[in-house]
């Protein structure tokens, strides 16, 4: 070990025990240092191994370029596992990984403690690195185009899973039970030649049997959670036809007609990482303030040199500098964790990052005082001019967290998966103000009737008008929604 | 508890998982590119600019499609420098990607990333002319026009003093200097004769091969500025096309109404003028031109013409033996229709009636067409 390694060593346990000694409690953390492609590499695929796809190259691409041209940089990942990985960019100067440790070990204090994340697997960079491998095979053995084709239409759609399903919320983990119970009529019933895709719809009662047909259908494919709603489909009995199952992702694998097994496999394997991603989308503001705020706390306990400080204080400053248009996350989250440091207890400060989401962060702590110091404001696109259009501090409050709803992605549920008669599958897009980008809406439609295999069709509202967008045969059409509202919405 | 905090360093140079998805997502955006080379061709930023600039295009192909908001429809909160009040002008409407007249609709969302792929014109003409061939190519006709060329492949020490290496004797000179390890007081670069490099040739026999194109255009009132630029943009790649196969490419521009006549570049594709169409008299000149300059037996000659086809119908059995004559002699020979309208002309029906296949017969109607007339011609 060289001596800089040493230094850097070093300079990690004592800041741990500084960190420790605020109160901080966090896995055990392996620093790497690596170099710069390895990092935006890590940036781009959000883990350092990941299956291949052509969309973390670009993203890669621009990351990179970014860093080429000196005009972002990224200082650290962390990866949320236990024990916690955490990468440091080579060059980053020493008074500034000391600042990213601090931050690296906020941040895994966070991973470890914060309710959210209590489902998410702690063996995931093994598990990616399983995935990587499957997909891998699957290239070699049906071809790369095949598997690619495949893999752009899951990713369209890999924000819609249940990302609530392990939070014990009864109603909505009452679906998935369902869900999983259909699947199994659906195998018991389909193998009488006689029932075209009916078969879902009924009341099955008997359900005991119907889970080993189901394993065979796992394999080593299986999600995290699976076992949890084996466990709930035992114990309810009726099927209301007329629900709404949120996991998308998950209908698919149980229901689309023609899928293979390896088909299956890719859906749940970007089902589980999207699974895994999904609290660290929803706590982004929290949890960058929290590290912001700690890292700030602990250089403070650090002895520095003057240059060091300055240092330091330039370097914090780049990284909470607000951007103009949109929300710097960390410069949000950490003014409103500075601001409740100053009424509340540590301890309560603890608590907080245990059982909040961005949500109910934005919700219950961006205070008057914080918009207007903040100058936060709504805008929107009035002609062709980008307008100021309203600066109260509630209906700005109001409108973050109308973004933050479901994780900032529109809610669309399936509703029924023999549209019409004709084996379609039919979904809504709840629609809550705001309408969707039409062209992406129809480009992604198509995407999923390529996984459906027969028409898909979506329910949404465009300028107050109820619209049903089909897509089938690579043709997607739209047509005035029925007349009734009640229709498709109960 | 020291021992669950661990700093290490490992080689990375091997990882290059990040560029190889890189470059597959390039591959995806020429795979585009190839499918909008209809669009792209004709594209006035190119064929106007002589091929010198590059032009963007938005690609919406290469986004990744979800379900998501309609960003211009939307709420969204942002943070100010001072207080700002409701009506304040943030900014207007972003122009990404328009005033490429392509009206794809794209780019009027700020912050929104358009993927925009810049296409430089050799990256066009790289993937048009992998589409393309050469047929015809007569081997007979290469080394007839032969001469020595110069070509300079060694370095020697010893030389004319007009074809010193400058370069390699600099680096000679300062080759010497590190391993003489004497650090020298004044440290300028001293050549001595030992330093010096010179280029050396060796003479090898030349085929050269020539071509010739005789762009023929139709300038009767009925041709307007869409048919100009039609042809124009053919004739465009047509001489790039032939310049990587052909070391002379020369062009002639013929253009006709009951008459033709040789006329310059610029006239060609700006001129009009009215008058009926007498398309054997351009066939005509074109041969005696063939006859008089460009004896088929050195020159690889592509007679091209451009007409909407409304000839007058008298003329149509003169014209085709005319042509008969001018396939014989060519390598292939393009006669493109320009059309507005479902019918084709006589001519073109008549024409048919030559079976040789180095007639290539095309009808252009709309501007991305000219794709596949290249690539009917040049197949």
């Amino acid at each position: 070990m060289d001596s800089e390694m040493e230094a850097l060593s070093k300079a990690a346990q004592e800041i741990a025990q500084v960190a420790r000694g605020m109160g901080l409690d966090f896995y055990p953390v392996n620093f790497e240092i690596v170099p710069a492609e390895a990092l935006y590499t890590f940036g781009a695929y959000g883990m350092p191994v990941r299956f291949t796809h052509w969309s973390f190259g670009k993203a890669f691409y621009k990351m990179k370029m970014q860093y080429d041209l000196n005009l972002s940089r990224i200082y650290e990942l962390v990866v949320n596992t236990n024990p916690a990985y955490a990468f440091l960019l080579e060059g980053n100067r020493f008074v500034q990984n000391k600042l990213v440790i601090g931050h690296v070990y906020a941040h895994v204090d966070f991973f470890k403690h914060n309710h959210y994340f209590s489902r998410t697997p702690k063996d995931m960079v093994e598990r990616m690195s399983a995935h990587a491998e499957r997909i891998h095979d699957y290239e070699i053995k049906y071809g790369r185009d095949k598997v690619e084709k495949y893999m752009d239409a899951v990713l369209a759609i890999q924000e819609h899973v249940d990302y609530r399903a392990h939070i014990g919320s009864l109603q909505e983990s009452d679906n998935l039970g369902k869900i999983d119970r259909m699947s199994t009529a659906q195998n018991l019933n389909c193998q009488s030649k006689g029932c075209k895709g009916n078969c879902g719809g009924g009341v099955v009662k008997d359900l005991g049997k119907g889970d080993s047909v189901n394993k065979t259908n796992k394999k080593g494919a299986a999600s995290p959670y699976e076992d949890l709603w084996e466990d709930m489909s035992r114990d309810d009995a009726d099927v209301d036809p007329l629900l709404e199952y949120e996991d998308l992702l998950l209908y698919l694998i149980k229901f689309a007609p023609g899928l293979e097994p390896w088909q299956k496999d890719i859906v749940s394997i970007i089902r589980e990482e999207s699974l895994y991603f999904y609290p660290q989308i929803e706590t982004k503001i929290m949890n960058e303030g929290w590290a912001t705020f700690w890292h700030a706390r602990i250089m403070r306990e650090l002895s520095l040199t003057d240059s060091e400080a300055i240092e330091f204080a330039l370097m914090h400053s780049q990284v909470v500098q607000p951007s103009r248009l949109g929300l710097n996350p960390y410069y949000l989250g950490v003014k409103i964790w500075e601001h409740l440091a100053e009424k509340r207890s540590i301890s309560e400060l603890f608590e907080l990052r245990e059982i909040e989401t961005d949500l109910s962060f934005i919700r219950n702590h961006l205070s008057k005082e914080l918009v207007e110091d903040l100058n936060l404001f709504n805008y929107r696109k009035v002609g062709a001019h980008w307008q100021v259009t309203e600066n109260e501090w509630e209906k700005v409050r109001d409108n973050l967290v109308k973004q933050l709803v479901n994780g900032g992605h529109p809610r669309i549920v399936v509703l029924e998966r023999d549209f019409e008669g004709k084996g379609g599958l039919l979904l809504k897009h709840c629609h809550e103000g705001i309408d969707l980008d039409i062209i992406y809406l129809e480009k992604t439609l198509a995407l999923v009737q390529f996984l459906w295999g027969k028409s898909v069709a979506l329910e949404t509202v465009v300028d107050n008008k109820k619209f049903i967008y089909e897509s089938s045969n690579g043709m997607v059409s739209r047509r005035l929604g029925s007349k009734s509202e009640e229709n498709g919405g109960k | 508890m020291a021992d669950d905090i661990i700093v290490s360093r490992d080689d990375w140079s091997l990882h290059r998982k990040g560029y190889l998805d890189q470059s597959r997502h390039k591959e995806k955006v020429e795979e585009v590119i190839k499918q909008q080379m209809g669009d792209l061709i004709v594209d006035e930023s190119i064929i106007l600019s002589d091929g010198k600039k590059n032009t963007k295009i938005p690609m919406r192909s290469l986004e990744e499609f979800r379900f998501r908001y309609d960003f211009n429809k939307q709420n969204h909160t942002g943070q100010g420098s001072k207080k700002m009040a409701p009506g304040d002008i943030l900014g207007r409407e972003q122009a990404t990607g328009k005033g490429k007249g392509k009206g794809s609709g794209a780019g009027e969302e700020p912050g929104q990333d358009i993927y925009e792929a810049e296409v430089t014109y050799e990256d066009l003409a790289n993937i048009l002319f992998e589409e393309l061939r050469l047929p015809n190519l007569d081997d007979k006709k290469r080394p007839l026009i032969a001469h020595d060329r110069p070509e300079f492949n060694d370095v020697r020490k010893k030389g004319l003093m007009a074809n010193v290496d400058k370069k390699r004797t600099l680096l000679e000179s300062i080759k010497r200097q590190a391993f003489s390890k004497k650090i020298e007081k004044d440290k300028r670069l001293k050549i001595t004769p030992e330093d010096l490099r010179f280029k050396t040739w060796e003479t090898r026999p030349n085929f050269e091969t020539n071509a010739v194109i005789l762009a023929m255009m139709d300038t009767s009132g009925s041709m307007g500025q869409f048919e100009k630029y039609i042809s124009r943009t053919f004739f465009f790649w047509m001489v790039r096309f032939l310049r990587l196969k052909y070391e002379n490419v020369e062009m002639r521009f013929l253009a006709h109404h009951t008459e033709a006549k040789e006329v310059t570049e610029e006239e060609f594709f700006t001129r009009g003028e009215s008058g009926g169409t007498r398309c054997s008299s351009v066939y005509k000149f074109a041969l005696d031109l063939i006859e008089k300059d460009y004896p088929p037996a050195h020159y690889n000659i592509y007679p091209v013409h451009f007409t909407d086809g409304d000839n007058i119908g008298s003329d149509n059995s003169r014209a085709l033996t005319l042509m008969k004559n001018l396939v014989e002699v060519s390598q292939v020979v393009g006669y493109g229709e320009i059309l507005r309208t479902h019918y084709s002309s006589t001519l073109m029906s008549t024409l048919k009636r030559i079976s040789d296949p180095k007639l290539r017969l095309v009808t252009i109607r709309d501007r991305n067409e000219v794709y596949d007339a290249l690539k009917t011609v040049f197949s």
